[in-house]
């Protein structure tokens, strides 16, 4: 069986405005069935790159290809794989959300009993269904936001594309939102960007960092994690006397700095910063136990992405950390 | 096909979901029945022999003066407030072609343009029927006028489209294209035309004279030349417009 090629391929592109570099030569790839997350501050590049890949834009030069279709040649192939949902998701606010979808779906090829069949299903699963006969203009923010999803997967695109699903939205609203991202990269491929990292790492399995038009990192969420912690410390509360501790933990090698704060009820809290790539969570709780002393908490703290983030882009903005 | 067909009554749905389309449909009725009734005031006064669609249509001011205003209004949404809103990002990025895209805003304006005009010839029908005199709207001369209404709007309307796709404003869109077709108008309006030398100038402009054109066309004479005219001036503006959307997708 003939492989398929990968979602997204792109390769050197560049994008100049003029006098300014909005993407500096970057080169990923995104397989089937990935949900990519697109990281960055306001202006790093990140809806140049989906304005490109939706065939909004030519790139100034380097090359881009959805499901092995250039972007720039074969754009009528791209458009037609893509459900691209642009920045500030543009409706028209004058129709009502059921003929709004139609509308879409009949534009992007579908026939007249299969968009209404469409219609019928992305309204159901983005929970439009009540507003269906409702005007666009006169619905919620939230709602909105739905009505351009399920204009993005109205055709049932190989590919999506979201630029900043979730801006804007309260946080009820945005983690219904979250819930059908994570719904779609069930079925779909997804490339969506944001600047909220948590939303990076409550929806996507892999990201990507851009910083001044350049990917600073690639890698999965998961792996980004756990790098991240294993240089985190461990936090425990001990009900016993702060020498006592002190005592017992100065012996052990792998710690590196140690610090002990009195807490109330006899407890105290110690802070153990460990020797690099150490995991010290399961000498302490026996440790504990040995001494008969009684655990409130013992837990490791972790790096956000956040935290991750900030290392990179302030840093070192022009080093490429690769998974 | 079935896009084509999506997109314009998309564009005409949009007309009559705005005030906007209301106001030009009521205003084209307005200015052309105060028109029609000061025209009718006239007659009454010195009587004349020619039908009352070939004076409105080839002397009479106001029939211009609907015409240059409201074609503007119609086409300026076309692709500026789709841009300015930010909706034809959303558009283009559907397999939609430039070229399909471009007919149906220009089909979408023309049924229109149609539609606005509709009322005023059942107004001169009522106006037969209730006078009954046949001679005051001679059948060649109303098919005539209307032909000539339908190309000049037809240009008025790729001129007017063109306009729009230059720009992001509205109000930048309808005041060009207000100058072009209103520019159009006032350089052909020359008087004496006829009794001046045949030079090349003097023949050009009468070839171009919308006034001369519709004329021509309200006296019930449909000259092959000035449909010919009218059908490639459109064509041309609409492959400007076309330019104009294509050129987007390289920079």
């Amino acid at each position: 069986m003939e492989t398929l090629p990968p979602m997204i391929e792109v390769q050197s592109l560049t994008k100049k405005y003029p006098g300014h570099l909005a993407v500096d030569d970057i080169s990923f790839t995104v397989g089937r069935g990935e949900v990519v997350g697109f990281l960055g501050h306001n202006g790093a590049g990140k809806s140049t790159t989906m304005r490109i890949l939706s065939c909004f834009m030519p790139a100034t030069s380097g090359t881009a290809r959805v499901a092995g279709h250039d972007v720039f040649h074969e754009s009528e192939e791209v458009r037609r794989r893509i459900g691209y949902m642009p920045e500030n998701n543009p409706l028209h606010l004058d129709m009502r959300v059921r003929e709004y979808l139609k509308f879409r779906a009949r534009l992007k090829g579908l026939g007249w009993r299969r968009s209404r069949e469409r219609v019928d299903t992305v309204m159901g699963q983005c929970g439009l269904t009540d507003v269906s006969k409702r005007i666009i203009g006169q619905l919620s923010k939230g709602f909105r936001q739905r009505v351009g999803l399920a204009d993005a997967l109205v055709h049932e695109p190989d590919l999506i594309i979201l630029d900043e699903p979730t801006i804007g939205l309260d946080p009820h609203q945005i983690r219904s939102v979250r819930a059908l991202i994570k719904q779609l990269g069930e079925k779909h491929t997804v490339l969506l960007s944001t600047h909220i990292l948590s939303e990076v790492e409550v929806t996507c399995a892999r990201v990507l960092i851009m910083q001044e038009g350049r990917i600073v990192a690639d890698a999965r969420t998961e792996d980004l994690e756990k790098e991240l912690s294993l240089d985190g410390q461990v936090i425990v509360e001990i009900a016993a006397e702060a020498e006592a501790i002190r005592a017992v933990l100065e012996e052990v090698e792998e710690i590196e700095n140690l610090s002990i704060v009195p807490l109330e009820a006899g407890f105290n809290r110690a802070i153990i910063t460990p020797m690099p790539g150490a995991d010290l969570r399961l000498m302490i709780s026996e440790q504990a136990r040995s001494h008969g002393w009684a655990v409130q908490e013992l837990t490791r703290r972790r790096h956000s992405l956040e935290d991750m983030f900030i290392h990179l882009t302030r840093k070192e903005p022009r080093k490429g950390v690769r998974n | 096909m079935s896009v084509y067909r999506t997109l314009v009554r998309r564009e005409l749905g949009a007309a009559f979901k705005s005030l906007t389309g209301y106001i030009v449909v009521a205003a084209t009725l307005l200015l052309t029945g105060v028109g029609l009734v000061d025209l009718i005031d006239r007659i009454n006064i010195t009587a004349t022999p020619r039908p009352i669609t070939e004076i409105f249509f080839s002397q009479y001011l106001m029939f211009w003066y609907t015409l240059i205003l409201t074609t503007p209004i119609i086409t300026m949404r076309t692709f500026a407030a789709e841009r300015s809103s930010g909706t034809y990002e959303a558009l283009v990025t559907t397999p939609v072609t430039d070229w399909q895209l471009v007919l149906s805003k220009f089909v979408g304006a023309l049924l229109f343009f149609v539609i606005a005009w509709l009322p005023f010839l059942a107004v001169l029908f009522v106006l037969r029927k209730v006078t009954h005199q046949p001679e005051l709207m001679a059948m060649p001369s109303t098919v005539g006028a209307f032909t000539g209404l339908f190309l000049i709007g037809s240009l008025y309307t790729a001129i007017g489209c063109f306009a729009s796709s230059i720009t992001h404003n509205q109000i930048i869109a309808a005041v060009s294209s207000f100058c072009v077709g209103g520019g159009l108008w006032a350089l052909t309006i020359r008087p004496g035309v006829e009794d001046a030398p045949h030079s090349f100038w003097i023949r050009f402009m009468d070839y171009i004279s919308v006034t001369r054109h519709m004329q021509d066309f309200s006296q019930g004479f449909v000259d092959l030349r000035a449909v010919i005219f009218y059908v490639t001036m459109t064509a041309l503006f609409l492959f400007f417009t076309h330019r104009v959307i294509e050129t987007r997708r390289w920079f």
